[in-house]
């Protein structure tokens, strides 16, 4: 009966009660909340300094505000000659990135589910698991190597009767294939598991139905095992079109060179210089903050987009 | 069934002819991928000047020489980014289990007001983040700007590994934390004696992704550290592949045919600083596999 009288919440006494009660669990989570304002919030709330001039005299809250209402360092980003290149070459760099490497992983775990050699299929899959381990440093430094000019791809074109001198890396039209190639080679092992994983759901059923009405392998693996991972290739799509302007820099930093900006430079790792090389930090995390705003943007389009089509989303 | 297994096993061996196409394919794939950590292997034993002098890949080292692999050894920045690693993985790992498991085991509790506050937080920084300038200026503020704990404190947890490990320990039953809670346990015995031990494939998972992590990061190390003398293995490494190291070139310059060195140098600095990892090796696929599959349903 009390309680139909709508007695308001006491907020402070829920509070405390809460607090005496979990006094422990709080504990615990506090370095990890503090890890995260630490190293997350506090620079999130540094991005100020895109509006503003920085001088490391005065500190990031103390520094002036921009000229051009703050902006300045956008407008002369915007305008400045560098603006279309970057753009253009993580914009193709990502569409390689979607067109060749992403069907890779998804190719190599239907060949895998599909074969019935066991032994066959375990020894792939532990091969190709390999390279996802060995560090970008090392892979880098293999893909200089084998890119000079009396290096490995020379030496195999020459085996194919193509005789060629060239020092790969020195070649702006070459960057991106070589990009690609060498992520491909990375991760298509690596990020066949999870079709795997998905594949290793399908109900075993379905296929003995199929086989009752006569479908063969190539219909079975067509109409069963195809759309069980197609949720799976979805979502991971839409992950990877949020990956659009991220292009991993690190990469690009190891294997770049002043000869291929441009085709190689892309604008994480123009951040990078500008900011880290030059010190030019309030205009260096100006570009970044027009990548990380279009990359939200896309994010949540190709979210949207998928949740119409096809009912998968990310959230 | 009966039937159907019956009529499999007397299928002829026609059927067999896409199994082997993709077997062929497959393989090929698999030399291809194989080779070029072969390739290095090979280089790293051979003779330079041999090896210059080859035409063609290289199906064996090119001449037989473990030069490379004494110069790489007696290098003292070589032992010195040993070190540092190891001080990396070691002070790291503790932060990175600890903070990871006190998170993951707040966010499976129960009843607590603040959790989905805290969660949001969390999962927030997924999407968001300061970027590279605001995270080094911060990170600089802090003062760990040139010390080893700039590889360590700014990298003591990692959101997706935070929600993996949530989800393994989300599947111990609750009441078996509250029989320890009826005989006066608290919340660090209970994730200690209850959460970690039960959910010890979780937990190896952590430990293999951190410390794969700690071993191949060299980006943090680059910006952070000034000091060549606290430089971890993988920084020194990217210095010494630079086009025209000088740190490269001081190795080899005593000899007569330092240039030719210099790549042998290089591979056998690969195969070494790749060994650990390849030791782990069958761990890193047993466990990472699991991890992989357990992120996958998860999503």
């Amino acid at each position: 009966m009390k309680k139909d009288k709508q007695q308001p919440i006491n907020w402070q006494r829920v509070v405390a009660k809460d607090f005496h009660r979990n006094k422990m669990l709080y504990l615990m989570v506090l370095p990890v909340v503090a890890f995260y304002i630490l190293f997350s919030y506090v620079p999130m709330a540094g991005v100020i300094i895109a509006f503003k001039e920085y001088k490391p005299m005065l500190g990031i809250w103390k520094s002036p505000w921009a000229s051009q209402y703050g902006l300045s360092s956008f407008i002369t980003f915007f305008s400045g000659p560098f603006f279309v290149r970057i753009l253009k070459n993580t914009l193709i760099i990502s569409i390689y990135s979607i067109i060749f490497s992403f069907p890779a992983p998804v190719i190599l775990a239907l060949v895998l589910n599909e074969i019935r050699f066991k032994k066959c299929k375990r020894v792939v899959q532990t091969v190709s698991y390999m390279p996802h381990f060995i560090s970008l440093v090392v892979v880098c430094g293999m893909v200089r190597q084998f890119c000079l000019s009396d290096g490995l791809f020379n030496q195999m074109f020459g085996m194919f009767g193509i005789q060629t001198n060239n020092s790969w890396l020195q070649i702006p039209g070459a960057f991106r294939t070589i990009y690609v190639g060498t992520d491909i080679w990375q991760s298509a092992g690596w990020n066949s598991i999870i079709y795997l994983a998905a594949i290793a759901g399908v109900d075993h059923q379905l296929y003995e139905a199929a086989e009752i009405d006569g479908a063969g392998r190539w219909k079975k693996l067509l109409h069963i095992t195809f759309p069980t991972i197609r949720p799976t290739i979805i979502l991971l799509l839409i992950m990877q079109v949020g990956k659009t302007m991220n292009v991993g820099y690190e990469k690009i930093l190891l294997l770049y060179n002043s000869t291929i900006y441009d085709t190689a430079d892309v604008i994480s790792t123009y951040v990078y210089r500008k900011g880290l090389l030059d010190f030019d930090y309030s205009y260096s995390t100006a570009v970044n903050l027009f990548n990380s705003i279009i990359n939200f943007v896309l994010v949540i389009t190709a979210n949207k987009i998928s949740a119409k089509v096809s009912e998968t989303s990310l959230f | 069934m009966k039937e159907i297994k019956q009529t499999s096993r007397k299928q002829k061996w026609s059927s067999w002819i896409p199994d082997i196409i993709m077997a062929v394919v497959l393989l090929i794939v698999a030399i291809i991928m194989l080779y070029p950590l072969l390739y290095e292997i090979f280089v790293s034993f051979s003779d330079s000047l041999q090896f210059v002098l080859h035409r063609g890949i290289l199906l064996k080292p090119a001449g037989f020489s473990t030069l490379a692999y004494s110069i790489v050894l007696n290098a003292e920045e070589i032992w010195t980014g040993f070190k540092n690693t190891l001080f990396v993985e070691f002070f790291g790992l503790i932060f990175n289990l600890t903070l990871t498991s006190f998170g993951a085991y707040f966010l499976t509790r129960k009843n607590v007001l603040w959790k989905k506050p805290i969660n949001i937080m969390i999962i927030v920084t997924m999407y968001f983040s300061g970027g590279l300038i605001p995270t080094y200026l911060a990170v600089r503020n802090y003062g760990l700007n040139n010390t080893m704990w700039a590889l360590i404190i700014p990298s003591a947890m990692s959101t997706y590994n935070l929600i993996l490990l949530r989800s393994y320990f989300s599947t111990i039953p609750d009441s078996l934390a509250e029989s320890v809670m009826m005989d006066g346990g608290g919340h660090f015995t209970i994730l200690l004696r209850i959460f970690i031990p039960l959910s010890k494939p979780g937990m190896m998972v952590m430990l293999l992704y951190y410390a794969v992590g700690h071993w191949n990061s060299w980006f943090s190390a680059h910006i952070y550290l000034r000091d060549v003398t606290k430089a971890p293995l993988q920084l020194v490494l990217r210095n010494m592949f630079e086009e025209g190291s000088t740190s490269l070139l001081r190795l080899v310059n005593n000899y007569s045919n330092f240039d030719s060195l210099q790549e042998t140098v290089k591979a056998a600095m690969m195969v070494v600083s790749t060994l650990p990892i390849l030791c782990l090796y069958p761990f890193l696929q047993k466990y990472f596999e699991g991890g992989m599959m357990i992120g996958s349903l998860k999503e």
